[in-house]
Order: C-alpha cells, then structure tokens, then sequence
C-alpha cells in the first residue's frame, strides 16, 4: 500500500551535512590573462553610480581576469555603513559621506578617500504639451519643494500668476535616494527637508512614466532618464541667479553640466576607497583601472565625464592616499 | 413571475457575475503575460542565458543570475525541508495540545504573514553578520529557508492530519513505535501533499528580492558560484536592476530575464502537481 519510500527525506539530510562541509573552502575561479593579479575586489553602494562601476568592472576583467570585482546596489547610505566596517574595500555614493559614518570609520581605524569619477545632472521636467513653463527660477523651486509648502503650493499659478490656475502634481525620487538628498539640499538649502505630498519613486522610470502622462506634473530625476525619453518629456532651465556661472535660465545638458552652468543641480559622483583594501595591490590596481576609464565609460551610460584635468587631480589624490600607507603595502607585497 | 422562477434567474445572474469575476483575473494576467512575452521572447537566446552581466545590454546576460537562483533554490530545500517536516511532525505528532501548543501554532501562522524584508533585516544581522557567513548564498538560503518555514511547517500539519486514523492504529496494533509508525507510515502517506507544499514555498522564494538585496547579494557577479560561501545575484535583482535602468534595452532585457523566472517557476508549479497527483494515485484508503 505505501511502498514509497524516504529515500528523498534521506538524501536531503546529507546534503544539508554535505553542504556544511563544502562552506569551509571558498571557491576559486582561475583564469589565464594579461594581468598576474588575483584577490577580489568588492564594492557595494548606490544604485545611481552602480552602472559606471559596472562598466568599469567589466572593462577590468579584460585587464585582469583573476581579479574578482563584484558590485552590489544597497545604496549610498548602506554602502557606507559596509566601508566603515571595513566590510568592502569601494563604495559607490551619490552624496558625501556623513560626520557620524566618517565617525564609525574613525572608530575602526580606517580612513578613506573620496574620488570624484563623473556628474550627473539633475533634471527638472514637464509634460511636454506644457507650454507656460520655460524655465523656472532656484527660488521657485524652493518655494515648491520646501516643506512648508505642504498642502498649501497646490496650484500653478501660486507660483506665477500668469501660469494656468490648474493643479500642480508633483513627482520626485524616493527619500531614500540620493538624489533626493542633492535635490533638497541645493533647491531647500537642507538635505532631505521637503514637503512629503509629492509621488515618490525609487524607479526613475516610474517617475518618467508618470510626468509623461500628467500635463500638469513636475519632476526631477537625472539626466540620462531625461535623454532616453526626449520625445515624453520637456527640460525646464533653471535659472540660480547667479551670472558668474553662465548667465540667465540653463538647460540641462552634457556641456552645461559639464562646465559647471548648469547650477546647483549638477552632481558629483563619487566612489570612495578606504585604507585598509589599498594595502591590497589589485584594488589599487582597479581603482586606478577606474579613474582612467570613467571618463568615456560614463558617457555611455549617460552620465557627464569630469573634465580631463580634473581626473588627474583624482588620480595624484588617490596615490597621495596610497602612499601614505605605502610602509604597509610594502609589507603585503 | 413565480417564486422559483425569481431564483433561477438569480442563480442565472450569479453565474455570470461569476464568470465575469473568473475573466478579471485572467485577462489581466494574460495581458502581462503577453505583453512580457512580446517584449522578452526577441532577447531570448542561448547567449542570453550564457552571458555574463555587462553595461551594453545586448551583449548582457544571466547566467550568473539564474545559476545564483538555482543555488539559492537548492540550499533553501535542504536546509527547510528537513526543519519544516520535523517541526510539523512534532506539533501534529509529540506536541502536547494545550495553551502551549495553542500560542506556538498562532505564532506560526503569524510568521507566515512577516513582510520579507523583515526577514532579510534578521538574516542581515544573524546570518550575515553575528554567524559571519558574510553576503554569501547560505547566508541567503538560511534567510529564504526563515521565511519559507512557516508555510511549510503548516502545510506539513495539514497533510498528516489528513492521514487517516485508521493507519496509526493499524501500525500501532502491528507493535509499531511512534516513530516507526511516523516514519514508515505517516510521513509516507503524506508526502505527496508536503511536497506540494514544499514546492509552492519555494515558488515563492523564487521570487524574492527585498530580504536578499538587504542581507547584500549583489548586482553584478561576474562569475558562477562554486560554494555555498560565493557571492551571488539572483533573476529577480537582476530584472530590478535592469527595470530601473533608464534605456530602453534594458527593459527587454528585463522582460526576457521574466520569461525565464516565470518558466522557472511554472516548472515549479508543474513537478508540485505532478507529485501530488502521482501520490494520490499511489496512496488509497
């Protein structure tokens, strides 16, 4: 009647005992190439820097197949808690790191260094039949996004009367992001003060999607979501008042953000190295693989490479930080 | 019109609303299901799964995606098979009915109604950083297998329950132990439906990406694992990763990478029946 028998319940348990012992010993990959490099390299951190690392550390196998890079997406803030803990050797961050995570990095005895590797630009956008906005001031942009705005700025033409007396629907990255951070930080003058009634997303994507179906929406998000959906979506120049730095209302774009007009909305990338991982001779090696291929490899993706000369100055900051462990890394090698 | 007449027409108009209500859920499903295949099914290729992750989305693939979710896939079954079925077998089979057993078996129930992602905070810190297993695939299976575990704990009680009376009494009768009779008997009986179980939690883990992204399984792995120490992706942070990309290659890609997730798991689905059906034939009171 029931001849079936265990076997499987059997099996599963030496598995489980099988497998335990196979924990003991990690996995080694051995490749031949150019490069007689080995070790690993691991970086975690932002979601929004994530695709530069990942072309570099793509471009890198080429370089030194035996070199392991991995890269996670937690973002800026739980990349940093795991580079203070010294639980990775890079950090991908879309805003510096913070006086209580540099404190956490004190306590651990490590030290790091922040190496500027792109821009990005941060793009105020419309619904393109609108046709009243052309561009809008920094202060307007406070007075939308502050947080005593909440429930009260609702209308068009609260901010200027001559725009419609319509809703204002406004859409913007998630609290979480960094780019909200930048976002409240340049427009409010404080980092993640805004108001709360506004459509946040994690996905850009769902923000593009929602400003191209709403022709009263306001948004913000970074420009290479802005480039892929030109057609849905209208760029608004933003206007800081300031005329030492290209004067009048500026749109966003590679060479704006780039020589620096297009302000304060253009934002600075960063990977961050600490002290510990560069007495490691491959993630030295990568990292310098890094500041020599973000510029091109940037603006594949979509963002804006720094200019030229300012890669030089990441590259003699990062050696300078190098060498001032340079006693231990002679010791490691 | 007469009474009865009254009442075959709402039974007639209750009918329809039924059908009506069946339809919803399928057009909406068929409607995903199309659209996914229609965007997917052109980035579907052997070089597709074989490729490794890159920033040029046509020559980006999954294979490190889908070997992680194998793996994870397997560790989760060894490691919540066998604490499931035994946690079952004690409460429906040793455990002593009373408030004790009252209070466990809500506490249970309870659990299964955890959001992932709290799961993922305590494999986070359990796991990953007391046990020190770091962001690697056991840290990840121990984390999926958590949440994995209530569901199967309650299935496997129903299934024993569901194991005549008769049977026990007839081992026992024979001069039986409990656990020769729970061994030989019970467990037999009723693993057909436990496995069902099994594998429809384990659909579920599939699926998951909140508690693993939290206990740190990375983006972009350019290599296969070859240990349960390894780090790893899985399918569904690689769709997410690719979903939030801003061009649109990515999003096929995405789309492609769902059609392979959602074979995965039809095939899943597909073994569960398959058992459960090969069981019921097998087993006859």
């Amino acid at each position: 009647m029931l001849k079936f028998k265990l076997t499987n319940l059997n099996a599963a348990a030496i598995l489980v005992g099988t497998s335990m012992l196979f924990s003991a010993c990690g996995g080694n990959q051995e490749n031949t190439g150019d490069s007689d490099l080995s070790g690993s390299v691991q970086i975690d951190g932002s979601s929004t820097v994530y695709p530069v690392t990942e072309a570099v550390a793509e471009e890198y196998r080429a370089e030194a197949p035996n070199v392991r890079v991995t890269v996670g997406v937690s973002g800026s803030g739980s990349g940093f808690k795991k580079l203070v803990r010294g639980d990775v050797d890079v950090a991908n961050a879309s805003r510096s790191i913070h006086a209580d995570e540099a404190k956490t990095a004190e306590q651990n005895g490590l030290s790091y260094v922040e190496l500027t590797v792109a821009y990005d630009g941060l793009t105020v956008v419309v619904h393109p039949e609108n046709d009243w906005v052309k561009e809008i001031t920094v202060e307007e942009l406070k007075k939308i996004w502050e947080p005593s705005a909440q429930g009260k700025i609702t209308r068009w033409n609260q901010i200027r009367p001559e725009w419609p007396d319509q809703e204002l629907h406004l859409y913007g990255p998630g609290v979480e992001s960094g780019t909200y951070d930048y976002f409240t930080e340049a427009i409010v003058g404080e980092a993640r003060a805004s108001r709360g009634d506004f459509t946040a997303s994690e996905d850009d994507n769902v923000l593009v999607q929602g400003v191209s179906t709403d022709k009263y929406a306001l948004g913000f998000f970074g420009l290479a979501y802005y480039e892929e959906n030109k057609s849905k979506l209208k760029a608004v120049a933003v206007d800081d008042g300031d005329d030492s730095n290209g004067k009048g209302a500026i749109v966003a774009s590679l060479e704006t953000v780039k020589d620096g007009s297009y302000a304060p909305l253009s934002r600075p990338l960063f990977i961050y190295v600490q002290s510990k991982a560069v007495e490691r001779p491959e993630v030295v090696d990568f990292v310098n693989f890094y500041l020599d291929a973000a510029g091109e490899l940037a603006q594949e993706i979509g963002y804006i490479p720094l200019p030229d000369n300012l890669y030089d100055e990441q590259r003699q900051k990062f050696e300078q930080f190098v060498s001032g462990k340079g006693a231990a890394t002679a010791k490691q090698q | 019109m007469t009474n009865s007449e009254l009442n075959r027409l709402k039974d007639k108009a209750f009918q329809v609303f039924g059908i009506f209500c069946t339809f919803i859920g399928l057009v909406v499903l068929a409607i995903f299901l199309i659209d996914i295949v229609v965007e997917g099914a052109k980035r579907l290729d052997w070089d597709f799964l074989t490729s490794l992750p890159s920033r040029r989305a046509s020559k980006a693939g999954i294979m490190t995606a889908w070997v992680g979710t194998l793996w994870i896939l397997v560790l989760t079954t060894l490691i919540a098979l066998p604490l499931g079925v035994a946690a079952g077998v004690y409460l429906e089979e040793y455990g002593k009915k009373g408030r004790w057993a009252n209070f466990l078996e809500i506490n249970i129930a309870n659990l299964a109604g955890v959001p992932s992602i709290i799961y993922g905070l305590l494999g986070l810190e359990i796991f990953v950083r007391q046990m020190r297993l770091g962001s690697s695939l056991l840290a990840g299976a121990l984390t999926l297998s958590l949440l994995i575990l209530p569901i199967i704990i309650v299935t496997t009680r129903e299934a024993i329950k569901a194991v005549p009376r008769s049977i026990r009494d007839g081992s026992y009768a024979l001069g039986a132990s409990k656990w020769q009779t729970v061994w030989n008997q019970v467990l037999p009986a009723s693993f057909g439906s436990i496995l069902t179980g099994i594998i429809l939690a384990l659909s579920r883990a599939v699926g998951e990406t909140a508690p693993l992204i939290v206990i740190g399984a990375l983006a972009y792995v350019p290599f296969t694992p070859s240990s349960p120490l390894d780090e790893f992706t899985v399918l569904p942070i690689q769709i997410f990763n690719w979903t939030s990309r801003p061009q649109e290659a990515f999003l096929t890609n995405a789309a492609a990478a769902i059609i392979v997730l959602l074979l995965l798991t039809f095939l899943l689905n597909g073994i569960a029946v398959y058992l459960r059906n090969r069981q019921q034939r097998k087993v006859k009171w």
